[in-house]
């Protein structure tokens, strides 16, 4: 199974109520899968600062010191670290830190953090404070594996290029395949998980001059398997399902806000929904919205 | 009426009590507060009628026997599943696989069904308002699926003996499924089940689907290759 959720803030005074909004849709998803959670939030965009989201097992210990290592801010939750700097100074300070074997990268951008960790949606949630974050956009994920081992790594969300993330239902069967076609072009994924085969293959397409809307379409040939997916950029948000569509979808839409969910009770407590338009997102067909 | 608040009680236990009812009840029902639950009103068993006041998840009304189901909103995947009597009624869409299976009574979906609607249907009356999504009606033994709009891929594939009726576009048939010639009582079918559907159409707009019969009777020229 697992079980997706995501927020696209249409209207900038429900910022605040991202995290809240968000968790509540995810926790409603719990029984979709039980196995590991994660969400990524896009927020603080145009601050002039980068952030690279690291994490670690022994986050006492490999946490400590590491501003002054880097050299740049670093803001620790949990066993998840935000480390902030000066865009100029995103390429030498992510060096270091894959230098270091002990962290692991989550995402990095101008907006982009990620929170995943092994357990349900509640605890994960509780542990990195989600309710209390704000930002313009957000994805969350449950997980039930099928593909790889239940690890932090092998938790949604996928993030393999700057400010882009990617969540998905369903299981890929060409991933590996893909995973070395993609390894010729110069791409490396990190596991062996299929989703994040399918997230660098929509990394490289945006690399090579693709909108999200058409690495996405581009998709619908190249990926084989069931999926769901549904994708973070730094201003734009996606949705696209495979041909069968077997994994299921519902989007609501209501001048405030774009919301996606695994099922339609995922939606029920978000502000408006009852005026909301919901529908079922069609099969081998794009959605995306763009700030 | 009496009224079931899923917000105050047990799913099991608002499905106990309609379940609860005998043969000869002719009670009625209001379920409050489903917001998107799943397996609401499944495994009725009585001709009583209760109304779900809002959208439903998986598998509602399940299995029904001779309970009339009414849904003010929208369905998600197996709506009336396995129905073997009775009447469904959907007022807004239904998700994927609306039902699959069911051998008897009428499910009406008075918005749009997705993908693999009257899915191996077994003698169940569909009456969908609005458009199906692709592989309806797949494996689809006996019964009538009825459809004001427009129908998606592969409509009717591997198709047995339900009969089909579309008013608007067929984007594909699927194997084995053929336009067949509107005889005087295919037309009388159509007219009932779109009385009893309340819906708003005339059967000579439609057009009739059925099976070729090619794929499923054994071919004697083919005895050498078994």
């Amino acid at each position: 199974m697992c079980g997706i959720v995501g927020l696209f803030l249409k209207d900038k005074a429900l910022e605040p109520e991202l995290g809240g909004l968000l968790t509540d849709m995810l926790v409603t998803m719990s029984d979709r899968g039980p196995d590991s959670a994660g969400i990524a939030v896009y927020r603080g965009a145009d601050d002039g600062l980068a952030k690279i989201t690291v994490q670690s097992a022994n986050p006492e210990k490999d946490f400590k010191g590491l501003a002054s290592t880097l050299g740049a801010d670093v803001a620790r939750i949990d066993s998840h670290a935000i480390v902030s700097c000066p865009i100029d100074q995103t390429s030498s300070i992510l060096e270091k830190i894959r230098s270091m074997s002990q962290l692991r990268v989550m995402s990095r951008g101008d907006a982009i953090e990620i929170y995943k960790e092994v357990g349900l949606p509640k605890s994960v949630a509780k542990r990195f404070d989600i309710p209390q974050l704000q930002g313009s956009h957000g994805i969350g994920h449950t997980r039930m594996a099928t593909e790889s081992a239940v690890t932090t790594l092998g938790a949604h969300p996928f993030s393999t290029g700057p400010d882009q993330c990617l969540v998905h239902n369903g299981s890929l069967s060409n991933h590996n395949s893909l995973r070395r076609r993609l390894a010729r072009q110069g791409v490396e994924v990190e596991t062996e998980n299929d989703t994040e085969v399918a997230a660098a293959y929509l990394t490289w397409k945006m690399q090579n001059g693709c909108n999200l809307g058409e690495a996405l379409e581009a998709g619908i040939s190249d990926l084989d398997g069931f999926y769901t997916f549904v994708v973070g950029t730094k201003d734009g948000f996606g949705v696209l399902r495979d041909p069968i569509a077997c994994k299921p979808a519902v989007l609501a839409e209501t001048p405030q806000y774009v919301a996606f969910g695994s099922e339609y009770r995922a939606l029920v407590n978000l502000p408006g929904i009852e005026a909301a338009r919901v529908w079922e997102p069609e099969p081998a067909t794009v959605y995306f919205w763009e700030h | 009426m009496e009224t079931l608040d899923l917000a105050a009680m047990e799913l099991r236990a608002v499905n106990s009590a309609l379940q609860a009812e005998s043969d000869g009840s002719n009670q009625s029902y209001e379920v409050v507060n489903p917001r998107g639950s799943h397996a609401i009103a499944v495994g009725l068993n009585a001709p009583i009628e209760v109304t779900v006041q809002g959208s439903t998840g998986y598998y509602c009304a399940g299995m029904n026997q001779l309970a009339t189901i009414n849904v003010i909103g929208s369905a998600g995947p197996g709506v009336a599943e396995n129905m073997m009597s009775g009447k469904v009624v959907i007022d807004g869409d239904a998700s994927q696989y609306a039902g699959a299976t069911a051998h008897g009574g009428l499910l009406v979906i008075k918005g749009n069904a997705s993908s693999r609607c009257g899915i191996s249907m077994k003698g169940v009356d569909i009456v969908v308002h609005g458009n199906i999504g692709h592989m309806s009606a797949f494996m689809a033994q006996a019964g009538n699926l009825v459809v004001l709009g427009d129908a998606g891929d592969a409509l009717g594939d591997s198709l047995y003996e339900a009969h089909l009726f579309v008013r608007g576009e067929v984007k594909s048939l699927g194997a084995d499924c053929v336009e067949k010639e509107m005889r005087p009582e295919h037309v009388e079918t159509l007219t009932r089940l779109l009385k009893d559907a309340d819906a708003n159409a005339k059967p000579e707009e439609f057009r009739r689907y059925g099976s070729a019969r090619n794929l499923y009777n054994f071919d004697i020229d083919n005895l050498g290759d078994y």
